[in-house]
Order: C-alpha cells, then sequence, then structure tokens
C-alpha cells in the first residue's frame, strides 16, 4: 500500500494544527457556527442526532494493522467502544467530543490517516473494488490511480467550493464491484481495441432525490491525461453547476439539464483550451506510485492445501463460511477472505475496538499487513494463505466476524437512520436487523444466493437502496416510520436504478414482503437465477401483484 | 407548548433550555414555552454561540414528552440510539 | 489602504465601490487601466477582456461557499495571462486565504474586523500535492528534485 514520504505526513499533521486553531476560533465564539460549520465539515465533522460525528477517510479503502489499531485506540479512548464502516469505504464515530477531535487528529495522523474531505462541497474520498490487487479479474491496480487522485483533490484550490459534494470511483475489473455508475465521476480502466490501457470516463451518476446512472462522457482517456481531465470536468462544473438550490447542485442535475453531447463538448473544450494539461503527472511520479502497489511477497510455490480440504470436509461451519465468505485470488494458493460485520443482532457495518484489534493481528499475521474497508460495509483481508484460512476463521469466529453471509439476504447495506442521523426520517437498523433475522438460517440463505437489500432512512440514499436488489426507503408518514420498497436495482456493471413497486409498508409489513418476495423466487426461479434475475425476468408486475394484489 | 433544544459545543450531546437559564440534558428538565414566547426564547439562545449550536424549538405535550410530527425523533435525540440501549442518556452514559 | 505583504497577498481598503461592473466598462469603450469588477457568472470572453484591458480585477464570493471564482482566478491568471492585481471581495474567512493566493489573487478586500490571522493561515501548509496558479511546486516537483539530488 502506499507509504506517507515527509511530504504527504507533513500535509496530515499541518491539516490536523490548522483545525487545532479553527476549533479554538469556535469555541471562544470568534467563528459563529454558520462560518465554522462548511471548516468541520471539510474535516468530516458533523453534529448528528446525540453527538459530533467524525467520518475518517480510509483512501481507497486500504488499512493497515497501525492504522487499525489506532482506530480501536480512539473508539475506546474518545469515542464509545466502536466505529461504523460507511458505503464509501471510510469509518465513522458516533460520539466524538469538539474538544477532543485536535487530540485525534494529530493522534490519526501518526499513522497517515486523516479526516480530510470527508464531507463537505468537495472532493470526497475515491473509493475502488476492495479486492483491488488481489482479484484475478482486474486490468491492473486500480488503487495507483486512486492515490493520484488523492493527492490531487486534497486541498485543492480551485475545487474545494463546489455547489455541492463530489464523489469518484475507480474500477479495473469487467466486474464493477466499485458502483462507478452511481457516481459523479465513475473511472473504469480498460484495455480498448488496439491494446492500450486507459479510462472510460463517466459522469453524472448519483443516487439520492433524484438519481441517475452515470453517462460516458469519454470512451478513451489515456491514463497520462486523467488529472487534466478531471480538472477539466470539476471546472465545468464549478462554474455551471447549480448553486441556487442544494438538491439540484449535483453533477448530474447539470449533466442531464444540458445532455451528454453539450456536457461532453463543454468538458473537451476546457481540456483543449492550452494551458498543456499542467496537471498531469510527469511519468515518474506515476512510476514512483505505483511501485508502492507492486504484490506484496507471494509464496509463488503456494499451492491449494490439503490440510485446508480436510478442514472443509470435517467441519461444516468452516466449510460454509469458505464457500459464502471467500473470493477468488489472482496467486494459487491465496485467498480474498471477507470479514463479515453482519452478525445476527448488531447494527450492519458495527465494528468495536476489540474487532479493530483483531483485524489488525490478522492483517499482520496472515494478509501482509494490509485489510480493506469495503463500500458494502465490511472489512477483507486481501492476501491469505490457503493453509492459514482454518486458523483466521476460527479468531474471526471467536469475535463474532464470521458470520457466513456475505453478499447473501443479511449482508444488508444500511445507513445508521433515525437512531444516528441528523436527516433521517426513520430508523434503518431495526429493520435491517429484523430483515437478517428471518434469514438467520444458513442453509436458507445460502440456498436463497446472491441477495443485495439496502436500507436507506432518508431520501439521501447514504444506504444505496436506489441499487438494491430490494431497495428499502424509511419514510415519514403524519410522524410515524412506513418503508418503500423498490426492486431490480444493482450497482455493478448491469448498473439501474430500482422501480418503486407499491404505496410505502410499515414496518412489520415490509419485513414480511421481504420474506414473501424471496419465498416467491425460490419457488419460481430458474437454474442459476439470482433473486435479480427472477426479478428481470418475471417484471416488477408479477411482484406487485404478490404484494399488493389484493388492494 | 415548545422547548428549546440544540447541541452542547464542545461535546455535541443534546441540550434543553431550562427554567434556570442554563442547559438540561433531559427533556424532563426542560422549560416549556407558549407558542406566543417560544420564537423570542430561541432567538435569545441562539445568541449563546460558546454554549450552544444548532438550537430550535420543539413541540412538547402535555405529559411533558416530544409530541406532534417529529415526536419520534426528539424521543430519540433525548435517550440514545433505539437500538443500542446501552449508550446515551437512556443508559445514563450520555 | 492597509498593505498586507506576504508573497505579494494584500490586504485592501479599498472597497469594489471603485470598481466599474464589466458590462458598463465594455459599454463605454473598455477603457485601459480600469478598475473592472467581474461578475462569477461571467464567461470566458468576458475574462479575456477584461484581462487583456484592465489594470485591476475583482472578482466576487457573494457567499464563502461560493467557489467559482476561484475557477475564474486561475483562468485569468493561467489562461488570459492577466498581470495585474487581482482581488477577492466579498464573504470570505481567512481560511480561505491560502485557496486564493493559490488560485492567483494578488488582494483581498477585508471590513476591519477580518484582518487579523492572514499570516498565520497563508503559512500553515508547507508543501501542496497539485500546481495551481501561484509558483509553488507541487509535491511531485519537490520529490523529483530529491529523487534528481540524490
Amino acid at each position: 500500500m502506499y507509504r506517507y514520504d515527509e511530504l504527504d505526513d507533513t500535509i496530515v499533521r499541518e491539516r490536523a494544527a490548522q483545525f487545532r486553531g479553527q476549533v479554538a476560533r469556535r469555541l471562544s465564539g470568534e467563528l459563529t457556527e454558520e462560518e465554522f460549520k462548511p471548516l468541520r465539515l471539510m474535516n468530516g465533522l458533523y453534529l448528528q442526532l446525540h453527538a459530533y460525528m467524525l467520518r475518517v477517510a480510509i483512501p481507497y479503502g486500504v488499512l493497515n494493522a497501525a492504522q487499525l489499531r489506532r482506530l480501536g485506540h480512539i473508539a475506546r479512548t474518545y469515542d464509545k467502544g466502536y466505529g461504523h464502516i460507511t458505503t464509501r469505504q471510510n469509518i465513522q464515530f458516533n460520539w466524538p467530543a469538539l474538544v477532543d477531535v485536535p487530540d485525534i487528529l494529530d493522534q490519526l495522523a501518526e499513522v497517515g490517516m486523516h479526516a480530510i474531505q470527508t464531507s463537505g462541497n468537495c472532493i470526497r474520498n475515491v473509493t475502488t473494488d476492495q479486492y483491488a490487487g488481489a482479484t484475478p479479474d482486474e486490468i491492473e491496480d486500480p488503487r495507483i490511480w486512486c492515490e493520484i487522485i488523492r493527492q490531487w483533490s486534497t486541498f485543492h484550490p480551485e475545487f474545494s467550493f463546489l455547489p455541492r459534494k463530489f464523489k469518484i470511483a475507480v474500477t479495473a475489473s469487467a466486474n464493477d464491484r466499485a458502483a462507478v455508475r452511481v457516481h459523479d465521476i465513475g473511472l473504469r480502466l480498460h484495455r480498448a481495441a488496439d491494446g492500450q490501457v486507459g479510462f472510460e470516463v463517466l459522469v453524472g451518476g448519483g443516487l439520492g432525490r433524484t438519481p441517475y446512472i452515470a453517462q460516458t462522457v469519454r470512451e478513451f482517456l489515456p491514463k497520462e491525461h486523467l488529472l487534466s481531465y478531471l480538472e477539466a470536468v470539476l471546472r465545468v462544473y464549478n462554474l455551471e453547476g447549480r448553486r441556487d438550490n442544494k438538491y439540484k447542485a449535483r453533477i448530474k442535475i447539470l449533466v442531464n439539464s444540458e445532455g451528454i453531447d453539450e456536457f461532453r463538448r463543454l468538458v473537451e473544450e476546457e481540456w483543449t483550451s492550452g494551458e498543456g494539461h499542467a496537471a498531469d503527472l510527469p511519468r515518474e511520479e506515476v512510476e514512483r506510485i505505483r511501485r508502492q502497489f507492486d504484490p506484496p511477497a507471494f509464496d509463488r510455490t503456494a499451492d491449494d492445501d490439503l490440510a485446508f480440504n480436510e478442514a472443509v470436509a470435517a467441519n461444516t461451519s468452516f466449510a460454509r463460511w469458505t464457500r459464502t465468505n471467500l473470493a477468488p485470488h489472482k496467486q494459487r494458493g491465496y485467498a480474498i477472505v471477507n470479514v463479515s460485520l453482519k452478525p445476527p443482532g448488531a447494527a450492519p457495518g458495527d465494528i468495536t475496538a476489540d474487532q479493530l484489534d483483531v483485524v489488525a493481528h490478522l492483517a499482520e499475521r496472515y494478509s501482509f499487513n494490509e485489510a480493506r474497508a469495503t463500500h458494502e460495509q465490511n472489512i477483507c483481508l486481501p492476501h491469505v494463505r490457503t493453509r492459514h484460512l482454518l486458523d483466521v476463521w476460527r479468531t474471526l469466529d471467536t469475535h463474532g466476524m464470521a458470520t457466513p453471509n456475505i453478499g447473501l439476504a443479511s449482508d444488508i447495506i444500511a445507513c445508521p437512520g433515525l437512531d444516528y442521523c441528523d436527516l433521517a426520517n426513520a430508523r434503518s437498523i431495526p429493520i435491517a436487523q429484523r430483515i437478517a433475522d428471518a434469514f438467520s438460517d444458513q442453509a436458507l440463505a445460502e440456498d436463497v444466493g446472491e441477495l443485495k437489500i439496502k436500507i436507506s432512512g432518508c431520501i439521501n440514499a447514504c444506504g444505496h437502496h436506489h441499487v438494491g436488489h430490494i431497495g428499502i426507503l424509511g419514510v415519514d408518514k403524519k410522524g410515524e416510520e412506513f418503508y418503500q420498497i423498490t426492486l431490480g436495482g444493482s450497482a455493478s456493471d448491469d448498473a439501474a436504478l430500482g422501480e418503486i413497486i407499491g404505496r410505502s409498508l410499515s414496518s412489520d409489513e415490509a419485513v414480511s414482503a421481504v420474506q414473501q418476495m424471496v419465498h416467491f423466487y425460490r419457488s419460481a426461479r430458474q437454474p442459476g437465477e439470482r433473486f435479480l434475475d427472477t426479478y428481470r425476468r418475471l417484471g416488477a408486475d408479477r411482484f406487485k401483484q404478490l404484494l399488493y394484489g389484493k388492494e | 407548548m415548545k422547548a428549546v433544544t440544540a447541541n452542547r459545543l464542545t461535546d455535541g450531546r443534546v441540550v434543553f433550555l431550562a427554567p434556570d437559564g442554563l442547559w438540561a440534558e433531559r427533556l424532563a428538565h426542560a422549560a416549556f414555552f407558549d407558542d406566543a414566547s417560544a420564537e423570542s426564547v430561541l432567538a435569545q439562545a441562539r445568541s449563546r454561540i460558546t454554549e450552544i449550536a444548532s438550537a430550535y424549538l420543539i413541540e412538547v405535550g402535555e405529559g411533558g414528552s416530544a409530541a406532534g410530527r417529529e415526536a419520534l425523533r426528539e424521543t430519540i435525540r433525548d435517550t440514545g440510539p433505539t437500538v443500542r440501549s446501552d449508550l446515551g442518556k437512556q443508559a445514563g452514559n450520555g | 489602504m492597509i498593505h498586507y505583504e506576504q508573497n505579494q497577498f494584500r490586504l485592501s481598503e479599498r472597497a469594489t465601490s471603485d470598481a466599474t461592473p464589466l458590462d458598463v466598462w465594455r459599454s463605454s469603450g473598455a477603457p485601459l487601466g480600469a478598475i473592472v469588477l467581474v461578475a462569477n457568472t461571467a464567461n470566458n470572453e468576458d475574462l479575456a477582456l477584461a484581462a487583456s484591458r484592465a489594470s485591476v480585477i475583482v472578482l466576487e464570493f457573494p457567499t464563502f461557499v461560493d467557489g467559482r471564482a476561484y475557477s475564474q482566478a486561475r483562468l485569468l491568471r493561467q489562461r488570459y495571462g492577466f498581470k495585474g492585481d487581482l482581488r477577492a471581495s466579498g464573504n470570505v474567512l481567512r481560511d480561505q486565504a491560502l485557496f486564493m493566493v493559490r488560485c492567483g489573487f494578488s488582494s483581498l478586500d477585508v471590513d476591519g474586523a477580518a484582518k487579523d490571522g492572514y499570516d498565520r493561515a497563508l503559512s500553515e501548509f508547507t508543501f501542496y500535492y497539485q500546481s495551481a496558479a501561484d509558483n509553488a511546486p507541487p509535491a511531485w516537483r519537490l520529490r523529483a528534485d530529491r529523487a534528481r539530488a540524490a
């Protein structure tokens, strides 16, 4: 992973010192809350229902053991013993005191971490495939480009006061695990017909009040021009994006009101206007960054392990976990281990200080000192030897992180909702727990197979409900919580927005509806079909009929 | 009836304007105002920028608990996350 | 006029009242040597004209969260070659001063209350990751220099 040099290190330390000064000016009253708010948001500090909430950046999801341990320390010392993994690969703490945040930032800076630009109308954390650098199905490691974008976008003087937040995601695989098509800018590394590797640049995707799938602004952009092209897109957005209405201020609104052809024309005109692509990095710097993502020292003689096969045969729980929670690794004899943060009864994506320490230990010992936060609110250990899987599983299992449910019905994405969030209309965690509970029978969950349920507590869609196979949106009807179901969404290459299938339901009705739909799916599916496939084949009307037929 | 709520500046904890003009942590200890005087009380509270942030009025019912459309939200703010009965003011570790 | 000199960035007490709005200036023949106020909705033609003939250009921050003038400043300096005083007016916090300097602003209209702390605000960061309209070398250039020197 990228190792901070003295320059990177100085930048985060100086930012922490700057924020210390800003906090002091707020506490003394020199800054009003109105003045302080954009400053604290640019440092990831929200004021939520119960307390401040600090969103710490995990750039493109990558963490090492020292960082994991520091996060655990912060959870214990300054918070209530836990953090929450977000849908943008960051981690949130729900209870820090403002007066402690400068110390927290100093301690994060010591391990090369920060909360820079995790909120505010600026360029946010760049996210990517949690399997980057380990998966066999990528063209090259997208994290190289994520790091390049991270540096370019950090304290960018021109783009720190955009009309609205700006989210960029990068994928390098035909299997998009980064949801690039629902980002403000999505970058898809691919090989052109002539063999050259470059980016397809997509713009104007996004969820929230007015969801859109991104459109292609450029089919092929040579890698070396990435930053200058991004500058062109951002400059057009900065100058032309709406600032009169917070709900119409994202780039997706601009792209759709101009039309993609006109938007492209504006970007290309800006890009070719003659400062010679000054933002583009020289090849030496790209190579310096690329080298930091060289593969770790894999044992290239490693092979499938007899002991592993025997353990699978002898231990049904372990066997199930290997079926559901592992992903293939490009190096023979290794596997990607998914660490489930969706055990029965817990809030999806929450992780305790003790669990952070356990993941640190496992990363250090078994995964070349690397772990990843995923946008599905789990963690993964990217490079684990097959022969260590049993030990890793046992440790995870002891600490409640081995629920065999990755990608299954109880692997639910849920925002914090009305239990925590100032913006929410309804709670999301309780309904997530009830649905997960309905699929706690592991054999049932495995039989149902891949089912991505995503729950948001309000229209801001932080739970990504628009792109759930089953999406659930909490709404407020006369002060009571109701839930709107959407079906058929997908965040992957087949990106699609879910369709609303009927009136909103009470919590009981919604949980029952999910069970009914899954039951129907199991009876109606054809071989090899996931829930999403059966839905697409049969169509929304069948499901509307199923749930609302008597109405 | 209305009460004034805000977040304490130093630690972000939910507080309510109390009869003595200080900030109490529980709605049960809050001062209640009739609708006519509530706005001016709020304006005065908002000027106390070194003590609190994000002050606003909430609806309270006859029994002194949160009422109206935002009752659930304000009850959660007063007690803590419903999914963690071990956290927040409901558990005495607000 | 208060001068505050740090990397040529000055605090100015000359308010935007002495600036002529661009449309008015243009319709009177765009005379040379003018102090021209350019709205943050101006187009590239407006910027090019102002850059070629004004001696001072004033850009606006109607609220401190409206960041259009940062782009305009960079365009004026880097694309249209403006060499005169580029002044920021409106609602700004000193926390934004560094971004302004980096985008090419050379002076800032402030009211009496906001004069303090600019030297600190402007020297809070030693390194910058990206190049902008100022002369500061981006981090990658410093790294390349160090690698060459080593």
